[in-house]
């Protein structure tokens, strides 16, 4: 029967572009949340963990304490500057 | 209490009051220009889905191995804290604006009062919107920070706690000064925020990573103390001086 078919494909698209949104929202969500503007952060992020993973299996546990909050301090430093320089990039000219 | 865990309340507590003041600025502007019936329905619906947010997602967490979920959540509360850190260095030095929720509220009520809807019932959608966003989105990182400290910790009852008193005195604060939430030193507030979520990052992701830290729990302390001397540095170094009155950037 043609409009009973019609209103289930109409409720299945409806259904389907609710879960879509919805993981598309979600994965928005955590892209802004751990990324955002900052991706430098994220990257330095997962090769701190590396750098520490490798220090702890082929060094000792001493150098990976010592290692991890000069790391951090580091990408600190590096993202803030990086913020710094952006800050003071001139303003693109209005279009026209 | 441990010391991790007085660290673990400061840090909590401080970060929900954060966010309560964003989303009370929001939910404060939906009232007063849309109708408080809507806004606090949204704000109810709001905390209705974060509750069983919460529900479905604490006791998976905390069921995960100690070790893949402290390196996990600490990854994730050094992204952020380290984000929450940069904002903060860059907004105490001037090279990023303030958050200011006078502006944010003047914004907020503006956009409201020219968008036009249908009201029907006494029910306004646009406020309604507007305050569940708002209570939604600040208080889902609430949620993130309250499960990932409290799941390492293995005190998410501890955690809640801490962010319930933050949410019930910012509230209270909110409802007695009304309008002048600007004057909550929010940037102070964040920089804390941030030395004590990059400090617990660092902790779990070392710990689930097979660091022996020296102290134990006693390192937290130390490591936000570490942290709050090279914020307090960055932002000496980087602020413009001023020079004859005027301003030139170092």
């Amino acid at each position: 029967m043609p409009p009973e078919t019609t209103t289930q494909s109409v409720e299945e698209t409806t259904a389907r572009g609710w879960v879509v949104r919805g993981l598309r929202a979600f994965g928005l969500f955590w892209w802004d949340f751990l990324v955002g503007d900052t991706p430098e952060v994220t990257v330095a992020t997962l090769v701190i963990l590396g750098i520490v993973v490798g220090l702890v299996h082929w060094m000792s546990s001493t150098a990976a304490w010592a290692a991890l909050p000069v790391l951090v301090a580091g990408t600190l430093t590096a993202s803030v500057l990086r913020g710094r320089r952006a800050s003071r990039r001139p303003q693109p000219p209005p279009p026209g | 209490m441990t010391s991790s865990q007085w660290v673990l309340v400061a840090a909590v507590f401080l970060a929900s009051a954060v966010e309560m003041v964003e989303a009370l600025t929001i939910v404060v502007a939906a009232g007063v220009s849309r109708g408080w019936r809507s806004a606090l329905e949204g704000v109810g619906v709001a905390l209705l889905v974060l509750a069983v947010l919460v529900a479905a997602l604490g006791p998976v967490l905390v069921k995960l191995p100690l070790n893949t979920l402290r390196v996990v959540i600490g990854g994730i509360l050094l992204v952020y804290g380290l984000q929450w850190l940069r904002k903060a260095v860059l907004r105490a030095t001037g090279y990023k604006a303030p958050h200011d929720e006078d502006v944010i509220y003047a914004k907020t009520v503006e956009s409201m009062s020219q968008s036009s809807s249908e009201v029907r019932a006494g029910r306004d959608p646009v406020g309604f919107a507007v305050a569940f966003k708002g209570t939604f989105l600040e208080g889902l990182e609430v949620v993130i920070v309250v499960l990932t400290l409290g799941a390492t910790d293995h005190d998410v009852g501890l955690a809640a706690l801490a962010a319930l008193a933050a949410v019930v005195l910012v509230g209270l604060v909110g409802v007695v000064v009304a309008r002048q939430l600007a004057g909550v030193p929010e940037n102070t507030m964040k920089t804390a925020v941030g030395l004590m979520l990059v400090s617990f990052g660092s902790f779990w992701t070392g710990e689930g990573l097979g660091v022996h830290w020296p102290g134990s729990d006693l390192a937290i302390p130390v490591l936000v103390a570490v942290y709050g001397l090279v914020v307090g540095v960055l932002v000496l170094s980087i602020r413009p001086r001023r020079v004859f009155g005027g301003v030139h950037a170092s």
